[in-house]
């Protein structure tokens, strides 16, 4: 999966978990709970969602390397090669 | 007794599988419409039950939906409703001082079962269970979600109490406004138990779900052929305030709680028990300070099992005798077993009848058991009658616990 992929990727799994946030206007560089209303059970679901579709399991040390959009992409990308 | 020890009902909000508020509701208790349709549930394919078709989305963020229960779903619904109705301002009042009191028949089951049938995809691997599950499991749930949604700061729990939790409901949210604890109550009761495959499949295992080719027929108490509960999902809430609070404010009374009585049969895990029935009975009538005589309407609790349809018919018998002259009817024939929601909402939908003098009538009885006869069981079309100043109302539960609410007409 290609990084432009990776990223609507997590934008449609963002829209899945927090459905009445405008994700328009996300920021790819700014924390993603700065800007739009999410907790940490949220992010949670994120990890659950890669887990469920790709097999990926984030470790807990890694969570804030996908704290922004960025971040998710830059740290996926090498593990969503096959995908 | 002064104003300040009368707890009236003043706001009412509902959602059943006929009708998301008190009057869609009583209109189709009167026109003899049921709720009752068929679902599909993980196992066992298609089911009879009652579902209800509120729009969440009017008071819950679809993010709300997402984290929450169906179970709290329906109790922001019908919360909100019953504030809206009061016409109480939620801005105009001290937040700390409302109680939230739902009854509950079971919680935790729907969330369980989809989690375990979740994690059967990914071959049992625990990985894959959902961090929700203990905030959708844990026993107060459908209240502590309407806390969230509402900004309500007081007290709130749910009453585990079978199926007589819907009544139990009012009556703990009644004796916290007697105690003075709170100002106003949100009380009654919630189900989401059709979502749980669980309930079904062990009623079905003790030959006690219903069945019937046409699911509207399938709930028929006191009916000869009857064989079984439609399971159903359904909520109400009570405004609950003390009568002195509602006439300051110039509140519209629905009517004033005057008795009510909890107890156990202490006797089988499922098999209901006539005598502690009947007792419970007196025990609320004594409460009111009334005698069977002044009771016009008995809301029967009957779900349309063979034995407890009997046993309910032989404690009204033994509480106000064989010849009396109330008049019996039943809401489940129409809608199913609301299970946690039961008591309430079945109290509700003959509050009606204080002003319409109008019994609505228990449908689907074909051809009435001779166990089951009244001389005024209302069957298949209302009853138009002189007047109605009492309404008693019968809940009964798994374990022996039962419940009766008196509910009188508030006349200034």
């Amino acid at each position: 999966m290609k990084a432009q992929d990776i990223r609507a990727m997590i934008l449609e799994v963002i829209h899945q978990i927090v459905p009445d946030e405008d994700l328009s206007n996300l920021k790819g560089d700014v924390r993603i709970r700065d800007q739009i209303e999410m907790d940490s059970m949220d992010f949670l679901d994120i990890m659950m969602e890669l887990r469920k579709r790709y097999g990926i399991k984030v470790p807990e040390e890694d969570y804030m390397k996908l704290a922004t959009l960025d971040g998710s992409v830059a740290y996926l990308e090498p593990l969503m090669k096959q995908f | 007794m002064n104003n300040e020890t009368r707890i009236v009902i003043t706001g009412i909000g509902l959602t059943a599988p006929n009708g998301n508020n008190l009057t869609e509701f009583r209109q189709n208790l009167l026109a003899g419409k049921s709720g009752v349709g068929k679902i599909e549930t993980h196992y066992m394919g298609e089911v009879i039950a009652g579902i209800c078709h509120f729009d969440p989305l009017k008071y819950q963020k679809k993010k709300e939906i997402r984290r929450g229960t169906r179970a709290g779903s329906i109790a922001i619904y019908s919360a909100n409703e019953a504030i809206a109705d009061s016409g109480l301002a939620l801005t105009s009042i001290d937040k700390s001082r409302i109680g939230i009191y739902l009854g509950v028949t079971e919680h935790g089951n729907v969330e369980t079962e989809n989690e375990i049938y979740n994690i059967k995809q990914f071959d049992y691997n625990v990985d894959f269970w959902s961090h929700h599950h203990n905030p959708r499991t844990v026993a107060n749930n459908p209240a502590g979600e309407v806390t969230m949604n509402m900004g309500i700061t007081g007290p709130h729990y749910t009453l585990g109490a079978a199926c007589a939790a819907g009544s139990i409901g009012i009556i703990q949210g009644l004796q916290m406004l007697l105690l003075g604890e709170i100002d106003l109550a949100l009380a009654g009761g919630v189900s989401e138990t059709p979502n749980t495959f669980g309930v079904f499949a062990a009623f079905r295992n003790e030959g006690a779900l219903a069945s019937h080719p046409d699911p509207s027929k399938a709930c028929r108490p006191f009916d000869k052929n009857r064989n079984g509960i439609v399971v159903s999902e359904g909520g109400c809430v009570c405004v609950l305030e003390k009568l002195s609070d509602a006439l300051k404010r110039g509140a519209r009374i629905y009517g004033e709680i005057v008795g009510y009585a909890i107890n156990s049969d202490a006797f089988d895990f499922i098999l209901p028990n006539a005598q502690r029935q009947a007792e419970c009975i007196r025990f609320a009538l004594r409460k009111a300070g009334i005698s069977t005589g002044d009771i016009d309407i008995l809301n029967t609790h009957a779900t349309g099992t063979r034995e407890g349809d009997k046993v309910e018919c032989q404690a009204i018998r033994e509480a106000f005798g064989a010849d009396s002259n109330v008049y019996i009817n039943n809401t489940k024939s129409f809608i199913g077993h609301t299970m946690g929601a039961a008591g309430a909402l079945e109290l509700v939908g003959n509050l009606p009848s204080f002003e319409d003098h109008i019994v609505h009538q228990t449908i689907n009885i074909d051809d009435l058991d001779p166990e089951c006869t009244f001389k005024n069981l209302v069957i298949n079309k209302p009853r138009k009658v002189d007047k109605v100043d009492y309404i008693l109302d019968n809940s009964f539960g798994m374990l022996g616990i039962n419940s009766v609410l008196i509910v009188k007409r508030y006349e200034n």
